[in-house]
């Protein structure tokens, strides 16, 4: 019988028992999700993100919205009376990351996509103040000086095609039409159009 | 929710989950067996003077592990965990969701068919209404009309009485429930009538004089001619707007974009467009309703 005098003084065996012990978890919990439908297949009418909207997505990140914002509603009443059906993991398969977030200093922004109009994000966004006096939001009006094609939209191509190899279906068309379909749009147009595609694929409002 | 692409997925988790729990069972059963001699150490000394008892766990600790291997299994038989076992409780995350929302559209329905069956102006009366009017006004539409409900630069203020596509109760409904698609075209879509930017600025001067702003009235009566060509359409002949197009009243103080000169020859250069979202699917017809009494009510008895 192993008894813990011998696994403490055979350092080899403890290592393997350990490793054995601490990835039960990770082997119940997370391995069987890669071979799970609702969360590896896209829900109805879920499509990628356009180059404008993955370059959008990318100031999202380079300005840390997710610091603030999640984009993750979770089924409790408190929160789909609010900002709309819940999330499925259906709607996150083109993410890579997704932007779940953690913490929200401002509200969910994952059913954000039309509940604005493209002026409003604009009016907000250049001083949140303006429309929202109560908002502790910082302004960004930075955004609308900087072309998206010299920073996010500078190797969009690059990025379509590291997307399309962990599964995301952009064609080659998508790939080459990418720097043209960004022309000559702000930061603020490509971070407007990320935001207003948010949450629309799932056609239920509740 | 577990949909595995295949059968063997299910069985991975259950044995997994099952070898595991079972497991640690075994090896508190095994070391409770095992010889100890109470008082012994294991017999190395490090830092000088440290050694190591060799003692049994006390037993209310052993028995808390005990504990937690029962608790475990109770709960993997009631609630989902093994695989694709929905557990006898039948439990899910959405499942309780729906249960919570009906529990409240239940206990609330009473309340907004009420409402729904009494005329809109009799709503904005009732104060209870209101209450609740103003709640759902802060949740969702305070972003743009602002929270004191004046609105700001491209966004109607609601306590004044003037209306774009008309302040009458029905009217309100239908803008709340199915949006509205303001759309200005640049010089009215007549560039020609209007010549241009030097044209636009004399048309800024007529719609200034329209209601008694500071204005060239020798650039004024060059514009009024090209106002009655290219904007008239919308804004009416004596630019007094129509509801029906959303075209705004010209002649009064409201200024959805701001009344200076450079303000109108952009609207005028460059057309404006706004959108108010459709709520009807989001907020249902109970809650439009007693929406639009709020909105109804924040100017009710105002005259312009």
């Amino acid at each position: 019988m192993i008894t813990h005098d011998k696994i403490e003084r055979n350092l080899g065996l403890m290592i393997v028992l350990t490793l054995l012990v601490v990835s039960v978890g990770g082997l119940v919990e997370i391995v069987p999700l890669f071979f799970q439908k609702s969360t590896t297949q896209p829900v109805p009418g879920l499509k990628p993100y356009s180059a404008a909207q993955l370059a959008g997505r990318d100031v999202y990140i380079r300005e840390g919205c997710y610091n603030c914002h999640s984009q993750m509603i979770r089924p409790f009443r408190a929160e789909t009376e609010r900002y709309g059906h819940y999330s499925v993991a259906g709607e996150f398969v083109y993410d890579h990351p997704f932007q779940w977030g953690s913490k929200r200093t401002g509200p969910d922004l994952h059913r954000v996509g039309g509940r604005y109009s493209d002026e409003w994000h604009v009016a907000h966004l250049m001083q949140p103040r303006d429309v929202v006096p109560e908002s502790n939001m910082p302004a960004y009006p930075w955004l609308a000086q900087r072309a998206a094609k010299d920073s996010v939209g500078a190797d969009i191509e690059a990025k379509m095609k590291a997307l399309s190899k962990v599964g995301v279906p952009y064609t080659e068309e998508d790939m080459k039409g990418a720097k043209a379909a960004i022309g000559d749009m702000t930061e603020m147009d490509v971070l407007i159009a990320y935001l207003q595609g948010l949450g629309t694929a799932l056609k239920d409002a509740k | 929710m577990s949909d595995f692409v295949n059968e063997f997925w299910n069985w991975y988790v259950i044995v997994t989950v099952l070898v595991s729990v079972i497991g640690c069972a075994v090896l508190l059963w095994v070391q409770s067996k095992a010889n100890f001699t109470a008082g012994k150490t294991c017999g190395h000394v490090w830092d000088e003077t440290l050694e190591e008892y060799n003692n049994p766990m006390p037993k209310w600790w052993s028995w808390l592990f005990y504990i937690t291997v029962v608790f475990s299994l109770v709960y993997l038989v009631l609630y989902p965990g093994l695989g694709s076992f929905q557990g006898v409780f039948g439990w899910s995350s959405a499942g309780q969701h729906k249960a919570e929302v009906e529990k409240a559209d239940a206990a609330v329905k009473p309340l907004f068919d009420k409402y729904l069956q009494m005329d809109l102006k009799a709503v904005a009366a009732d104060k209870e209404a209101m209450e609740m009017g103003k709640r759902l006004y802060l949740t969702y539409c305070m972003q743009c009309h602002g929270s004191d409900a004046r609105g700001s630069k491209g966004f109607p203020n609601l306590t004044d009485a003037d209306w774009l596509y008309g302040g009458e109760p029905e009217l309100i409904v239908e803008t709340i429930a199915n949006g509205r698609n303001g759309v200005m075209p640049a010089y009215g879509g007549n560039p020609e009538a209007v010549g241009g930017a030097s044209g636009a600025k004399e048309v800024a001067h007529y719609v200034r004089s329209l209601s008694g702003l500071a204005h060239d009235s020798l650039l004024a009566t060059k514009g009024k001619e090209k106002f009655e060509t290219a904007c008239a359409a919308c804004h009416g002949p004596d630019g007094k707007g129509m509801h029906a197009l959303g075209a705004p009243n010209l002649t009064d103080k409201v200024w959805l974009y701001g009344s200076s000169e450079a303000a109108i020859v952009e609207t005028i250069t460059k057309g404006r467009q706004n959108k108010m979202p459709a709520w009807k699917e989001f907020l249902g017809d109970g809650k439009v309703h007693v929406l639009s009494a709020y909105v109804f009510g924040l100017s009710a008895g105002d005259k312009q």
